[in-house]
């Protein structure tokens, strides 16, 4: 009976019991133990699990209510999905850090008091880096150190932010924090940082488009929905994340639009619909925070399934810029057509995913007053389609022949695009096994006459922005650049600050050293002086200024004794 | 040998697209005339408001951005690393 287990646990044990399984059946392994865990999950009855007495602190690795549930069944399915996807793949490397990290999100998801969720926090970052050094090139190599080094930050803040919680309060509850006290502001810098707040996000774009192609579709499951999950926990009604979501789903599709590494544009519009939520958070009202969950959700899958798809061309062209790409349809019409149900679910077409639930969060903001935010919102929306929905598809599959001819890709990864193309149908057209799913009590009708005409008309007249830009020939073309980020910052000003004081310290060292060695010189010359070969004490012999101080002595002597 | 010819390989077919894409979007701003728009915010319920917002919104997205590569852009090899590692 497997029954009530921790799920982090059997994680855990499949990754170490992998490298004992042969490995032709690894990657079926790392399919293997979420199903089996997901088994063990819904046995689980609601309540607290899994106390241990550590020191004076009570651990809980076990806290499921509906929130906790949500998630947890969440990253089940993206962990199985993401692992069939994966199933071609002949890397133990890869098979290990997948599961630790699946297996760490869940344990974060379920933490239910802060020190638990800390453990998991720090395996999620030090496993999930592996994805992204799996691909064995340089650059992956310094990007995910630079990932590794802002994951890490992020576990070292939210350790200082539990220690003054607890000296604060006495209490380790993962509950209901608040930004009051120090503690709390630790902490909701910790989760910023991995939810990929503005001027914190450079980790996600950053890394996310260097890991593998399946590693990719991994990473973009876990580590920002656990600090959704997270802020949904302790920050719900928080203004200030209000006005951060708002941002978070502005500033990026200006990168996305010329950004050219179509797994980056991706990143950015992540970054984007993690805005959605965390405006939903801070809203804090039953329906927000619902619209803020179930689009976690969604997202997850959606997003997923656009990860996947470039992870297809990836694989089978060894290519991912916009650049080299177009005309794939031809010979890749299967993955095509599933890019496009991914991209119509995060535009948030009628009957897609995105539909049901991103506009729980917009009825809330205006529902609240809020109007300004709910204008960003929508634009936001329409921008998300122009990057993510016709973006990626376009430049990927039509746009100007490449000339590339791949095929489909393995039938694994098909299959896992499917899955998830399915349930982004199904929770568009069927949201009510979605909606029975929420932790809150709001009543919510998404399919009114109202909002789909006016979304239809948000996104057909967006598509027509493009297809005039397009023929006008007004849009950006598609370049071989890097665009400037926050990471700017560091990695030129900083980069160049740290060499300017080393030169400085260099230059000081050399002067220091230099006046020392002319002390020195002239201390041996004045010694030289006296003693050397040519010096006034040098020039008789040992003996022959002995016999003369002998007859100085006596001479002194004779004088003294005849007075 | 010729290559095969795909669908949109033929402007026919690209034309047959974008008409498609003009009456739909022809046909959304019509049908605010003849149905009760249920609005929140007051200037949700003016005639053609998503649409038109959609519009410019994509159209200002573009040119800023557009604006924004002459600030932000760089070569590939900005930070020292090979675009070609991969």
């Amino acid at each position: 009976m497997i029954g009530e287990l921790p799920p982090a646990l059997l994680f855990v044990i499949g990754a170490l019991i992998l490298p004992l399984v042969p490995r032709r059946w690894q990657s079926t392994w790392v399919v293997a133990v979420p199903v089996i865990s997901l088994i063990n999950l819904i046995q689980i009855p609601i309540g607290v699990h899994w106390q241990v007495s550590v020191l004076d602190y009570e651990l809980t690795f076990g806290r499921l209510d509906k929130l906790s549930f949500l998630f947890g069944l969440l990253f089940h399915i993206a962990a199985i999905i993401a692992g069939i996807f994966a199933l071609h793949l002949r890397d133990p490397m890869q098979h290990i850090a997948a599961l630790l990290y699946a297996g760490s999100a869940i344990g974060a998801v379920l933490a239910g008091d802060l020190v638990a969720l800390f453990i998991f926090w720090e395996i999620m970052a030090v496993s999930s880096v592996f994805l992204i050094w799996a691909r064995r090139t340089e650059r992956a190599n310094r990007a995910g150190l630079r990932y590794l080094i802002v994951q890490i930050a992020s576990g070292v803040i939210l350790f200082a932010g539990i220690i003054v919680r607890v000296h604060e309060t006495g209490s380790t509850e993962f509950g209901l924090i608040g930004l009051d006290g120090l503690g709390g502001l630790l902490i909701f810098l910790a989760f910023g940082i991995k939810c990929a707040f503005p001027l914190l996000h450079i980790w996600l774009t950053d890394a996310y488009p260097e890991a593998t192609p399946t590693g990719t579709v991994f990473l973009s499951a876990f580590t920002t929905k656990v600090a959704v999950y997270c802020l949904a926990r302790s920050y719900p009604g928080t203004e200030a994340l209000i006005y951060i979501g708002a941002t978070m789903t502005m500033f990026p599709i200006f990168f996305a639009v010329i950004e050219n590494d179509l797994r980056r544009v991706l990143g950015y519009s992540m970054i984007n619909q993690i805005g959605f939520m965390v405006v939903g958070i801070g809203l804090g009202t039953e329906l927000a925070l619902n619209g803020a969950v179930s689009h976690a959700f969604n997202d997850v899958v959606f997003k997923g399934l656009l990860f996947m798809s470039m992870g297809a061309v990836l694989h089978m062209t060894g290519r991912i810029d916009g650049t080299d790409l177009g005309g794939l349809y031809k010979t890749m019409p299967i993955t095509a057509t599933l890019c496009i149900v991914g991209a119509a679910s995060i535009s948030a077409f009628p009957l897609f995913s995105g539909f049901v639930s991103k506009s729980m969060v917009m009825a809330s903001a205006a529902e609240e007053g809020h109007t300004i935010v709910f204008l960003a919102l929508l634009f936001a929306s329409a921008g998300v389609f122009h990057h993510a929905g016709i973006k990626i598809p376009f430049f990927a599959f039509f746009a100007h022949d490449s000339g590339l001819r791949p095929g489909e890709p393995p039938i694994n990864m098909l299959a896992a695009m499917v899955i998830a193309a399915v349930i982004c149908v199904f929770n568009g057209s069927y949201p009510w096994l979605l909606y029975e799913l929420l932790p809150w009590e709001a009543p919510y009708e998404p399919y009114t006459l109202t909002h789909v005409i006016t979304q239809s008309q948000l996104l057909f007249y967006s598509a027509l922005a493009f297809t005039l830009l397009m023929l006008s020939g007004l849009y950006p073309p598609e370049m071989r650049l890097l665009n400037l980020d926050i990471d700017w910052t560091w990695r030129r000003i900083a980069t160049r600050m740290a060499l300017g004081a080393g030169r400085a310290i260099d230059t000081a060292w050399r002067r220091i050293t230099g006046f020392l060695k002319w002390r020195l010189d002239s201390i041996i010359a004045d010694v030289y002086r006296h003693h050397g070969p040519r010096g006034v004490l040098a020039r008789t012999w040992p003996t022959g200024s002995t016999v003369l101080w002998v007859a100085v002595l006596l001479a002194v002597y004779l004088v003294i004794y005849f007075i | 040998m010729t290559e095969r010819k795909y669908w949109l390989d033929h402007p026919r077919n690209v034309k047959t697209v974008l008409r498609v894409l003009y009456t739909v979007c022809a046909v959304l701003i019509a049908l605010d005339l003849f149905y009760h728009k249920h609005a929140i915010l007051a200037f949700e319920g003016w005639f053609g408001f998503y649409g038109i917002y959609g519009f410019v919104a994509c159209v200002l997205l573009v040119l800023l951005a557009k604006g924004m590569r002459r600030i932000l852009s760089r070569p590939e090899n900005y930070y020292g690393e090979q675009p070609d590692d991969r």
